[in-house]
């Protein structure tokens, strides 16, 4: 790999310890995928919530800040695992919390920003047309590389630390021109209605594309989606398919026309009405019990917030409701009192959190909870694995059932 | 002895005993990390440890929240020994260069969840690219 003289020099140590881990980190994963070299970025974004840091990951991040830790360029960070202002309610513990507080204080202490949230690209600052970044959070990458046209891979925790010590991360992948073109052409005939019907859609393109070495691009669709309903597109595809980039032809700036992307030379393949509905198939049915309703995966916009606090206006619940959005989202819905009509109904909105992070498995277990209802076509596909039940439902469905205490 | 060539890799050599499937893998998805075993019911693994074994997998899947697990699970002593893939995603091998695990894909011979039966004894060279059956 061709290294510059700043990168020889911080290999050799001789800009300290942290960014010698990092340039040696970034040297590893960048021979794996035959980086020729490295590239600058102008933001790193990290997950690291305390359930999949742990000990370890933690006391790993308190050494790099101990040793002088700091960051070269602007870096943010995804979702926490608790919610400090709200845990116990949860059954979440203080060993949990505190492996958050020691994280925030490490992350703080190297200059990276504690922003908590996984739609920063509807909040913070969205990277722009060929801006090389470092993001972590499946959803933020796919989204960041197919709307906006960013070019990011999925930068795990350890990975998107390194590109914000180093300001840098090794050229490969999405950063390149070639993994960009479609390899695959997908031709959607029903049209999505609403969010979740986005996001069922997003986890079958995923599911047939099947690897992060796919791009698929989609024709056939007849409205332009918003930022919510790429948003869920993107998350649930990148769940399904490990895929972080996709196109809509027509529609995605690097995809004015099929032929942009190379759409044109692939063979054309159907996703139907039947295959969206298998998908859904698999998530609960009519009269299902259900002991919790989820909003989050991805953290709800503003807009949403409004949405589920319209829906949720003057009912009472027979299932619990958590709702989990970005802190930034949360001061303007609080000031909007969006929060107060969703917490006047027993409900719960969690600040700068993603339930499934959240030690899903202990606080499902706490609190009884295995047959959970969400809108989100991500997070149903996460929690088979913590022992859940997951259902699925629209928004509008979600909150009925929660009045009924089954699926409606 | 069959000698498997793939493309360069991550982490130390290692050998262990190899467990198989034609199914993908998450840390966060797939696995009950405090009790070692695969606990998605779809997973072919399920049920099964991997604790000290040669995982060899098709694809890896799922969020970004692998790369710190393997570093937390080999922080604890419950974690495989390496994984094989036929392609590894980048957040796996992010993951197995902090954790310092052997990692290593794209199989020259084809579909490496085919070439290598689960029960047998491999060596995993991931500097030179080599896995070696060596019983």
């Amino acid at each position: 790999m061709k290294l510059t003289d700043e990168e020889q020099a911080m290999l050799a140590g001789e800009m300290g310890e942290p960014k010698r881990w990092a340039i040696d980190h970034q040297i590893k994963v960048g021979g794996m995928f035959d980086a020729a070299g490295m590239v600058p970025v102008s933001q790193a974004h990290m997950m690291a919530d305390p359930e999949s840091v742990g000990d370890a990951g933690v006391s790993f991040m308190e050494d790099l800040a101990g040793k002088g830790a700091r960051v070269a360029i602007p870096m943010i960070t995804d979702p926490r695992g608790v919610d400090l202002n709200y845990y116990r309610p949860l059954g979440q513990t203080e060993e949990m919390a505190d492996i958050d507080r020691r994280t925030i204080a490490a992350c703080e202490s190297m200059g990276i920003l504690m922003t908590n949230t996984c739609v920063n690209y509807q909040t913070i600052m969205p990277p722009v047309l060929g801006d090389h970044v470092a993001y972590g959070d499946t959803g933020v990458v796919i989204y960041s590389n197919s709307v906006c046209g960013a070019r990011s891979n999925f930068e795990g925790g350890p990975s998107a630390l390194a590109a914000g010590l180093t300001g840098r991360t090794p050229r490969y992948g999405l950063h390149l021109d070639e993994h960009r073109r479609a390899t695959r052409r997908f031709v959607v005939r029903e049209q999505p209605a609403e969010l979740t019907d986005w996001g069922v859609l997003g986890a079958v393109a995923g599911k047939m594309a099947g690897s992060y070495w796919e791009v698929p691009v989609i024709e056939g669709l007849e409205v332009v989606p918003t930022s919510d309903e790429m948003k869920h597109l993107g998350a649930a595809m990148a769940s399904y398919g490990s895929t972080p980039l996709f196109h809509l032809a027509g529609i995605t700036p690097e995809a004015r026309r099929l032929a942009d992307v190379g759409g044109d030379q692939l063979k054309a393949e159907e996703i139907s009405k039947a295959d969206l509905d298998a998908l859904r198939a698999g998530f609960g049915s009519k009269g299902d019990k259900i002991d919790v309703v989820v909003f989050a995966a991805p953290q709800l916009s503003l807009v949403e917030m409004q949405q589920v606090a319209g829906l949720c206006d003057g009912k009472a619940f027979k299932t619990p409701i958590l709702v989990c959005t970005s802190p930034q989202v949360y001061a303007d819905a609080t000031r909007m009192k969006f929060v107060e009509t969703i917490e006047a109904t027993g409900a719960k909105v969690l600040e700068g959190t993603c339930f499934y992070n959240q030690y899903a498995r202990e606080i499902g277990e706490a609190n009884g909870w295995t047959r959970l209802l969400s809108n989100s076509a991500k997070i149903v596909n996460i929690l088979g694995g913590y022992g859940y039940q997951p259902a699925l439902a629209s928004m509008e469905a979600c909150v009925a059932s929660a009045v009924a205490g089954e699926i409606v | 002895m069959t000698t498997l060539k793939c493309h360069k890799g991550i982490g130390p050599k290692v050998t262990g005993e190899a467990l198989v499937a034609d199914d993908n893998f998450s840390a966060r998805y797939d696995l009950d990390r405090i009790k070692g075993i695969f606990s998605r019911p779809q997973h072919k693994l399920a049920g099964r440890s991997y604790k000290d074994k040669v995982l060899v997998l098709n694809t890896s899947k799922g969020g970004v929240a692998s790369a710190w697990m393997l570093y937390e699970m080999k922080s604890r002593g419950i974690a495989p020994k390496a994984i094989l893939f036929n392609n590894a995603n980048t957040i796996l091998a992010q993951g197995a260069a902090l954790a310092d695990m052997a990692m290593c894909d794209r199989f020259e011979d084809g579909d490496v969840t085919t070439l290598i039966q689960s029960g047998q004894m491999v060596e995993v060279d991931p500097e030179a690219g080599l896995v070696t059956i060596v019983g």
